[in-house]
Formats: structure tokens, sequence, C-alpha cells
């Protein structure tokens, strides 16, 4: 069974004139897939990843998750978002816990976990911090512990690194590797960047805009563990120039 | 030194204020209505340590229990303000229905001046502290709500989403998300409305009342008492202050987030 499932997906927004931000978007992903949405800004791909989360609402099409229709948000799929809206009256770890305590589960059945995601993500030391005492990607960093310290199977990501600079960006994607690969949750990673597109993702679907459609569906042959080796090798730069010309089309 | 002279400098037009003061009090012909600041100091002496003398001489020993007077009635009518006030403005900023109900019948009365409310409030509770407190309410009331429900309104769109993802109920959201959110802007409706709760108090015992700060005012100027007509503003001004401070203590705790972010 798939894990995400798109089948002619539409999304008009009723402005005047009515814009169409998706147009007949089908999206196949398996459970523990790594898939990227590409493409350039307005072409629908952060569109795309607010239905999956139920944020907003399909104009036309079906779409499920784990074989049940999307019709609301809910803790199976977290969402990591661009700015990582964390609470900022919160403390790191008030952040971290915030799903299982709001859903009222008993402190007993997560607070271990809680505590093991901190230590994935390096954070481990700054529990009693607020967010604004953190930088960028410490920040992002919470965002990601407070998804998986849930458990969510599916993680959607609005282009989590765009606002990190080089180095925080690449030590983030490493890191979000890692976690992957430990916990292979199912994640669609919204990005503008080729290079961190095929960098990260088993599969990169690359969208055009207005209206959004998916333009290709590119498999990265690359194997795992991937290194930042990786992205400067000749067969890297082969499958970026196919990219492109997609893009430039 | 650079502290000290800062100081000498913040003085020098409070003190040649001061001066003009004394000269202006001390012509003969500004006798009896402008006094002199020894005059005012001195008037202020007996009517905050003076003996009380049986209620002989209202203006010897009855300082404090006036402004505990005029305190209460703020704080009452101040805290009733906040209780109501804020849930009201929190659930008008968050819910479509609850503004439609009430957003109109607020956005009406409130270009009303609250000294409008005056003669009414004293038919309807007549010369009591209800009246007073009544005022006071209203006074505050309009500013809380109105800041708190903007606040509400301006709570991040992410957030909102990040908390619904992570499965809080809307009762939720507004408790743990909405609220923390605009309580920036609930404290900025606090300290507005306290200022106009001070302005309210004096107004009403003017009126309404027979005590308090605002009674003092009113009942020393009838005869001729000017030197504790201006103890008694520079005493309202005093507790103003006071009380604002208060607010802004209340806010650093409660905001310690918000002041980091600021920094």
């Amino acid at each position: 069974m798939s894990a995400i499932l798109a089948q002619q997906l539409d999304k008009i927004y009723p402005t005047d004139p009515p814009v169409q931000a998706l147009d007949k978007v089908e999206l196949d992903v398996k459970p523990g897939e790594f898939i990227a949405l590409l493409g350039p800004s307005g072409c629908g791909k952060s569109t795309l990843l607010n239905l999956v989360a139920g944020f907003e609402k399909a104009s036309a099409g079906s779409l499920t998750v784990d074989g049940k229709a999307v019709d609301k948000p809910g803790p199976d799929r977290g969402v990591v978002f661009q700015e990582a809206a964390l609470f900022p009256w919160l403390s790191v770890w008030e952040n971290v816990i915030f799903g299982p305590k709001t859903q009222g589960l008993p402190a007993s059945s997560y607070e271990a976990r809680a505590h093991d995601m901190l230590r994935i993500v390096g954070l481990s030391d700054f529990k009693n911090h607020l967010p604004v005492q953190l930088s960028g990607g410490m920040r992002q960093r919470v965002g990601i512990a407070r998804i998986l310290t849930m458990g969510s199977k599916v993680l959607l990501m609005d282009e989590p690194f765009g606002a990190l600079d080089a180095q925080t960006r690449l030590s983030m994607q490493e890191l979000l590797l890692t976690v992957w690969q430990q916990l292979k949750p199912t994640i669609v990673f919204v990005t503008h960047d080729i290079d961190e597109a095929l960098f990260l993702a088993d599969t990169v679907y690359v969208m055009s805009a207005r209206p959004g459609r998916i333009q290709a569906r590119i498999t990265v042959p690359l194997s795992r563990p991937r290194t930042i080796e990786d992205t400067t090798s000749e067969n890297f730069n082969a499958m970026k120039r196919e990219i492109l010309k997609q893009i430039r089309h | 030194m650079k502290r000290l002279k800062q100081f000498i400098i913040g003085i020098l037009v409070p003190l040649a204020v001061l001066a003009v003061w004394q000269i202006v009090g001390s012509r003969q012909d500004m006798a009896g209505i402008v006094p002199t600041p020894l005059a005012v100091l001195q008037g202020w002496q007996g009517w905050v340590f003076g003996a009380s003398g049986m209620g002989l001489n209202p203006y010897s020993g009855t300082w404090l229990s006036n402004v505990q007077y005029s305190s209460m009635r703020v704080a009452q009518g101040f805290t009733l303000a906040a209780v109501i006030g804020i849930p009201l403005g929190l659930m008008i900023g968050w819910s479509r229905l609850i503004a439609q109900l009430f957003d109109p019948l607020v956005q009406s009365l409130r270009p009303i001046p609250i000294t409008a409310w005056l003669p009414f409030s004293i038919a309807l509770f007549g010369i009591r502290d209800m009246g007073s407190v009544f005022l006071i309410f209203l006074g505050g009331f309009y500013a809380i709500v109105v800041n708190t429900t903007q606040g509400a309104r301006d709570v991040e769109r992410n957030l909102v989403r990040a908390a619904t993802m992570m499965g809080a109920t809307r009762a939720q959201l507004l408790r743990r998300v909405v609220l923390p959110a605009a309580m920036p802007s609930v404290f900025t409706g606090m300290r507005i409305g306290l200022g106009i709760s001070w302005t309210a108090v004096i107004v009403s015992e003017m009126v309404a009342v027979k005590s308090g700060l605002g009674y003092v005012l009113w009942d020393a100027y009838y005869v001729g008492r000017m030197d504790i007509v201006l103890a008694d503003m520079v005493s309202i001004g005093a507790m103003g202050y006071i009380s604002d401070r208060l607010i802004v203590m209340l806010e650093r705790r409660v905001l310690r987030w918000r002041i980091l972010q600021n920094h």
C-alpha cells in the first residue's frame, strides 16, 4: 500500500480571476520513501504539502495517507515549517513534548522518547532554553525533534533549511539523513534547491509553475548512505543537468 | 561622572518650573489661587500625618484612607474589566461567530466617553461605590477588549497550524496558543486601560461618591484649600505611576520570552 497517494489532485483558489495552483497532480509515495518536491517558487509545491498536511482542502481529486482520506491535520503527519514555528513562550523541552502532552497522553509514554529525540538532534543540553535563545539551525532541530517525539510516520518538510547558511544547511541535511536511516519515516521534502533534492531524496518530483504540474519523476540512483562527496560526482552532475533541462523546458 | 551629568541635566527644567511656581505663588495677587510648593508640602504633611481629630478637619490625617478608597475602587473595577475583557477579547479575535455577535455592540458603545456614562451610572447605582466601580470597569474594559482582540487576530498562522498538526483541539488552541501569543497585546491593553481607570475613578469620585482622592480634590477646591488640591493631584499621578509599574513588573515575569526576543 502507498503511504501517500494523490490522484488527479486539483487546487483552485477562488480569487478573481481564479488561480489554479495544482493541475491533476499524481503522487505515489511508498512507506519509508524519501521524496523531494522540486520547483521554482509559485509552482504549487508548498500547496501540495499543505494539502497532504490537511491545512488546505483539494478542489478535486483524491488524496489518501495510509489508505485514509485526508480531511484535517493530525499527528500522523508531522510538519516541519520553514521558520520552525516553535512556540516562543515554551522551553525547548515543552515544545518537544507539546504534541503528546496536548493529546493527553501520560508523561511516562513519551518522556523517554523525547529525551532520545533531543539527543539524536544534539540538543540535550538545551532543554531549558527558549527558542529565541537558539540559532536558526537549532530551532529547526527542535522542530524535527518534536514531530519525531509524536512518532509521525509521515514527515512533511516545507523548505526547512531554506533560511540557513550553507554550512548549517549541509549539517542539517546530514542530520536528516541519519534520522531517516534510523527511524525510516516517509518524508516529503519541499525545496527549490536541485542539489538538496538530489542529495536527500530517493525520488525527485520536478514541478512546473502556473498551473502547478508534476513535470517529471526522477529516481535518484545514488546508493545509501550518501555523503557530501556524492554531490560532486559525474553521475550527480549528469542528473543535475537533466533536471535543469526539465525546469527550463 | 557621566551619570551625575545626566542627572543634573535631567532636573534642570523641573527645577526651573519649581522656581517659577515659587515666584508666582509668592505674589500677592495669586494668594488663594496658586500656593507655593512649600505651602503644598506643608499642607500635604498635615494631610498625611496630622491628627485625625474626630473628622473635624477633613484634611488632617486622612490621606492614606482616601488613597485606599480610590485604589480599592480602581482595583475592583480594573480586575472586573480584565476578568471579562481578556476572555471576551480572545473569543472575538478567535471565533468569527463570537465576533459577529459581540463586535458590533463593543464598537458602537466604545465611542461614548466614559464621562458621558456618569449620570446614567448614578441613576442606576446611586451615590455608592458601585457607580464608581462601574465607570472604572468601563474605562479599563474597552482598552483591554480591543487590544486583546487584535492580539488574538494577529496570532501567526503557522503556530496555529503547528498546534493542530500536533493534535490540539479548538479549546486547547485557544488556551495554549492564542492566549499566550496574544499576551503582549493583553498587557498593552491593560496598561492603557489602567490609565483610563484612574481617570474614571477621579471623575466618578467628584460626582458619584463621598470619599477618595477625586472627592477630596473637588471638596478642597470648594473650600479654597488649593494646597490640598495640588497635593491631591500629585498623589493621583504617583498612584497612577506606581500601579503602572506593578503591571510592568508582572509583564516582565509573564513575557520573559518576549523581552529576550527584543534584545
